[in-house]
């Protein structure tokens, strides 16, 4: 049996931030599922309608809270699309894979970093697929302390003003920023009453449970009626106890010790991280 | 110039349907012509110009040639990191278009006034800024530039009537179009001062002084060859815009002329303080700012040691 993919994903967060020796791993590992669900492996579907990053009637993808890019890297190699030579330049001098999603790297539909502004791509797109009569999707995941951003908000409106319904948020709802937890820093509470306020079709969903998360966005209704957004609650760290909702690993780096046991604990699967089956990843390297 | 651009506009939208154009709620009595024509193809987005860029982003990433529209100092400094981080960094065919360079809101204060947008874009690699000196050298410019695969910025005057003597419309993208051939002195003007730069020529000539005028529009690329070829005539140039007079042309001339070790003086007119609070019409703050004809000629004659 192959280990899900969420855990190979969680695996090559560790295994990258360790070679490189850089932070961001609590919010790679965050959205490690909700990734696994949007791209699936090589052989398992994702939600993501791609054919190939080239295709251009693909679905559009942005990731706006472009710091867990990491795992986005890790998923693109999972599905063949970046080699592991390639993934082993991340953080490195010259290379694309930095710290934020660059567009020159393929897979990627935009370059991101600046929280708050992802979500105005993504109704782009999705309102270019619109006036073009194609069935294009668009796909934001944004994190919950980027709702802090008041731009966000114009995008939010705009969105359910013309009834985007070709367009789904996943808010990654970890309660932690930078420099503390969201409940202290900036309250976001009852999130979800306040998207559908604003007119948005919302659902509430366990954010590590990938299945899941690919059953909801399955159902909804992509051809009329409002845009989409799945509240995904989630723990920052997921999978490493020692940096489960503990704020310094939104910059920190992982100590040779720290590594093994994260490693141990990612490959013995200590807590149940459901997930599709998938091919070896080195079956995947081009 | 507003209405110059919204009619090429609609007429560029006629054999393309990849135009779109969104406004952040401006435009009264100016866009009608595109959007009474192309309701589909027209959206208010509201009061919103960083959203509007980061859409106009994602429109143009599935390939759509989308028009915001704007004030200037909305259009630019509000959305500037959209800007930066949107079409610039992507190479996306996205116009901006600012309304109102300057002070021509005069009565509407600092909010309103464009005084530092060429500044501010001027320094971004990849993004085409352009700034015409009246209506019929908008139309020409939007015209050759719709199908430019990068992002281009637009600083247009409100005034439709403006023409300035001479010009006659041209436009090309890294050029200078020259007004008069006069050897005593250089005056370079950035897009909106253009007419007056040319009355305040008139009047030198009045007083025996002949000049000649650099039109300066095509501020990104910049007219490197034609400045520097006329800078290298003469021992004074007048640099005159309607900015503030760091990062405009004034700024413009002077890297070309240190760079390329030139002998020109240059005397930098263009707006020296932060307004403060005072308004007033746009003549009146024109006569403050030393940017009036009669001024404008009283300074170049004191550069000339004549006064």
């Amino acid at each position: 049996m192959r280990p899900p993919l969420a855990r190979q994903i969680r695996r090559i967060i560790l295994e990258q931030s360790k070679r490189a020796h850089v932070g961001h791993i609590g919010s790679a590992l965050s959205i490690a599922d909700i990734i696994a669900a949007l791209y699936g492996g090589s052989s398992i579907g994702g939600s993501l309608r791609i054919e190939s990053p080239d295709d251009p009637e693909r679905d559009r993808f942005v990731l706006s809270k472009g710091h867990a890019v990491l795992a986005l890297y890790a998923a693109f190699f999972l599905k063949g699309w970046l080699t592991e030579e390639s993934l082993n330049t991340y953080c490195g001098d010259g290379t694309a894979l930095g710290v934020h999603p660059e567009h020159i790297l393929r897979g990627v539909d935009f370059a991101t970093g600046s929280l708050g502004q992802g979500l105005s791509l993504g109704v782009g797109a999705a309102l270019a697929a619109r006036l073009q009569g194609s069935a294009r999707r668009a796909f934001v995941v944004v994190s919950d302390a980027e709702c802090n951003e008041g731009s966000l908000w114009e995008a939010v409106m705009f969105a359910a003003h013309h009834q985007l319904s070709n367009l789904v948020v996943i808010v990654d709802l970890n309660g932690q920023q930078a420099l503390g937890y969201t409940r202290e820093v900036m309250s976001l509470e009852p999130l979800g009453e306040r998207w559908r306020a604003f007119g948005w079709d919302v659902h509430s969903v366990d954010g590590h449970d990938a299945e899941a998360i690919q059953e909801i966005i399955a159902g909804l209704n992509m051809t009329a009626g409002p845009p989409h957004v799945l509240i995904a609650r989630t723990t920052f760290g997921r999978g490493v106890s020692f940096m489960e909702n503990q704020i310094k690993w939104h910059y920190w780096p992982m100590s040779d010790e720290e590594y093994d046991q994260a490693l141990g604990e990612v490959a013995t699967q200590v807590r149940a991280m459901p997930g599709a089956e998938i091919e070896p990843a080195t079956g995947a390297i081009q | 110039m507003r209405g110059a651009f919204a009619q090429a506009l609609s007429e560029l939208a006629e054999r393309d349907p990849r135009i779109l154009l969104l406004t952040g709620d401006l435009g009264y009595m100016a866009l009608e012509p595109f959007a009474d024509k192309f309701p589909e193809r027209f959206f208010n987005v509201g009061v919103a110009e960083q959203n509007m860029v980061g859409v106009a982003t994602g429109l143009a990433e599935a390939g759509f040639i989308p028009y915001v529209y704007s004030i200037v100092t909305f259009a630019s400094l509000r959305a500037y990191e959209f800007i930066r981080n949107g079409p610039i960094q992507h190479q996306l065919p996205v116009r901006i278009i600012g309304v109102g360079g300057g002070v021509e809101y005069g009565q509407n204060g600092l909010s309103h006034y464009g005084v530092e947008d060429v500044g501010v874009m001027r320094v971004q690699p990849g993004l085409t800024v352009i700034a015409p000196a009246d209506a019929e050298q908008t139309r020409t410019a939007v015209l050759a530039t719709y199908d430019l695969p990068g992002p281009v910025y637009f600083r247009l005057g409100k005034d439709d009537r403006m023409t300035v003597p001479g010009l006659n419309g041209r436009f090309e993208l890294g050029r200078a179009q020259r007004i008069g051939e006069g050897r005593d002195l250089l005056l370079v003007a950035m897009g909106n001062m253009g007419r007056d730069t040319v009355a305040a020529a008139q009047i030198l000539a009045s007083r025996g002084i002949t000049c000649s005028v650099l039109v300066v529009a095509s501020l990104n690329p910049a007219p490197h060859h034609d400045l520097t070829a006329a800078l290298s005539q003469f021992p004074v140039v007048l640099t005159v815009e309607a900015h503030y007079i760091t990062g405009g042309v004034g700024s413009l001339v002077s890297e070309i002329v240190a760079e390329g070790g030139l002998g020109c003086r240059v005397v930098r007119c263009g707006i020296k303080t932060m307004p403060n609070g005072i308004t007033g019409s746009q003549g009146y703050l024109h006569q403050m700012y030393g940017l009036a004809p009669e001024a404008l000629a009283a300074t170049a004659l004191e550069a000339l040691g004549k006064e």
